[in-house]
């Protein structure tokens, strides 16, 4: 492995790697508490359809696929925000909608693209220096937002009241949906389109078992989902094995153990 | 002093298309104590919300020492939802709960003084054994006791109470208006308090706010509660039960 990090590309995979795992693992514990799973899902296949209209357009997918997913976060908070429907409901919509409309830009353009399949099952290794870039970019975005964390925690709890205290909860699920959304897109190039989800639930799912508290549900989660991308790229490169996969079968690990070692 | 601390003229809230409230208009002087009392679906709930600035009014206005009720700062309010919409699942101490209070955050950590002072709440309520309990496990009484805890923590002006003796035992009931009254004394607050306990109110309330979907009535207890408004409000004059009518089983 160390003979490896001599390997740019190598690099690259595992600076990327380790933030993008932390920063959906932090964001992760409110997609868990707020029941939001399906959400991580659904802004992956939004982000499909975003792929696809990139190589459609012939440009760089990720520049497509980032306002793509945004617009589709925004209007199921916007949607729910606004009529009587649920998140899981705007979700399913959204999600069918970008597929339909990935698959009819794909078919749009006749040749048959590779690219596609490297978002469909992601590919750590093709992380360009313009992919790291982005992911220190969203990094550097989350550590600004850690101060909202006090916030969107008390509204995750008890929403009402953290509005009769006048916190801007509207304005927060909005601002939380962004930063999903942009990190889902992201996350889709290091593990795919189809795992992309499970680092926004299981590393949270697995730290939510080991402890009563939040705070420290949520730096769990973080070093859980730090770790897990480490071991599974050290493991991946050692045993041959796609490296996406891997991370999740290692954040998997963990689950195993909050469920067996549940407090 | 006695400067009305909230003032409701001509007040009409719609929710979902239906006039919910109308014509409501009353003063309350600051350190009363008012009950509210009204059937279900009498529009309890909203007035409350209305006052906390969480619904809008489609009519009207309130002022809360002069000012709207979305500009009054949050400190001011103490405030027990009847429906709680805490999110059971979510990994939090009771005593977290509380420290919202004070803080309106959600506590990174509680230092040594944030939790003596949210302890000190919670002794108030009778409720410090429960303080490191996670939240989600706790029965309805304890959940209760939590909530008014965290609502006085914060040292209010106004108190906002929504059926606060809903699932609390019968000491549990006698304490919380023994709290609301030591607190009154020495804070001065203006405590307003929904509840469908009329004796309760004739001892404790110095007003007592009659209600549905309008005004029915608003002044000292004696005169509010009488026979005529009640049957009015509640079609039915009284609420001691049939046993004691001694009319059921003659
Ligand atoms: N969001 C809403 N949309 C439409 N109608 C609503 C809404 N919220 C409440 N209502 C209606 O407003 C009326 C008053 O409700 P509210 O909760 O204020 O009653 P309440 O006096 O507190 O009753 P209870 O004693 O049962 O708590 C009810 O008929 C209710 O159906
Ligand atoms: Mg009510």
């Amino acid at each position: 492995m160390i003979e490896a990090l001599a390997l740019p590309f190598m690099r690259r995979a595992l600076e990327a790697g380790l933030l993008v795992g932390a920063v959906a693992s932090y964001l992760g514990v409110f997609v868990v508490q707020r029941g939001l799973g399906f959400f991580g899902d659904g802004l992956a296949h939004a982000a499909f359809g975003g792929v696809a209209l990139g190589i459609l357009l012939g440009a760089e997918p990720l520049w497509v696929a980032i306002p793509f997913t945004l617009a589709a976060a925004l209007m199921i908070v916007w949607v729910r925000d606004r009529t009587a429907l649920k998140y899981d409901t705007a979700i399913g919509v959204s999600f069918a909608v970008s597929m339909a409309l990935g698959i009819i830009f794909l078919s749009l353009r006749q040749e048959y693209s590779r690219d596609a399949l490297t978002y469909l099952f992601g590919s750590i290794l093709a992380v360009t220096p313009a992919d790291l870039w982005i992911t220190r970019a969203l990094a550097a975005a989350s550590l600004c937002m850690l101060p909202l964390w006090g916030r969107w925690a008390y509204a995750t709890v008890d929403p009402e009241l953290a509005r009769a205290d006048r916190l801007p909860t509207r304005r927060d699920d909005y601002i939380l949906a962004a930063a999903i959304a942009i990190t889902v897109v992201i996350a889709v190039k290091v593990v795919g389109m189809v795992l992309v989800a499970a680092f926004l639930v299981i590393p949270p799912a697995a730290a939510r078992l080991l402890t009563r508290r939040f705070a420290t549900m949520t730096l769990l989660s973080v070093v859980i989902g730090a770790i897990s991308v480490l071991a599974g790229l050290i493991l991946s490169y050692q045993c041959d094995l796609p490296s996406g996969p891997t991370i999740i079968l290692v954040q998997a690990a963990f689950f195993a153990a909050g469920v067996t070692f549940r407090r | 002093m006695t400067a009305n601390a909230i003032s409701v003229r001509d007040v009409e809230v719609r929710l979902g298309g239906a006039t919910v409230l109308s014509d409501i208009s009353f003063d309350i002087r600051e350190s009363s104590f008012v009950a509210i009392i009204g059937p279900n679906g009498a529009g309890k709930s909203t007035l409350l919300k209305a006052l906390l600035g969480l619904v809008d009014t489609s009519r009207g206005t309130i002022t809360i020492d002069g000012i709207a009720p979305r500009d009054i700062p949050a400190a001011w309010a103490g405030y027990v939802p009847q429906v709680k919409a805490l999110d059971r699942d979510f990994p939090a101490l009771a005593i977290e709960l509380v420290a919202t209070g004070p803080h309106a955050r959600w506590p990174w950590r509680l230092g040594a003084e944030a939790r003596a002072h949210a302890l000190e709440a919670l002794e108030l309520a009778g409720a410090k054994h429960i303080a490191d309990r996670p939240a989600g496990r706790l029965s309805g009484g304890e959940l209760q006791r939590v909530y008014l805890a965290r609502a006085f923590s914060r040292e209010p002006k106004f108190i906002l109470l929504d059926e606060p003796a809903a699932g609390l035992d019968v000491a549990g009931e006698a304490d919380m208006y023994h709290i609301i009254e030591s607190y009154q004394r020495k804070h001065r607050a203006t405590v307003m308090m929904i509840t469908h306990d009329w004796d309760g109110a004739r001892i404790h309330a110095s007003d007592v706010l009659l209600l549905n979907r309008t005004n029915i009535g608003f002044g000292p207890p004696d005169t509010v509660l009488n026979d005529q408004t009640l049957l009015q409000v509640f079609g039915h004059k009284g609420h001691t039960h049939p046993k004691t009518e001694g009319t059921r089983h003659d």
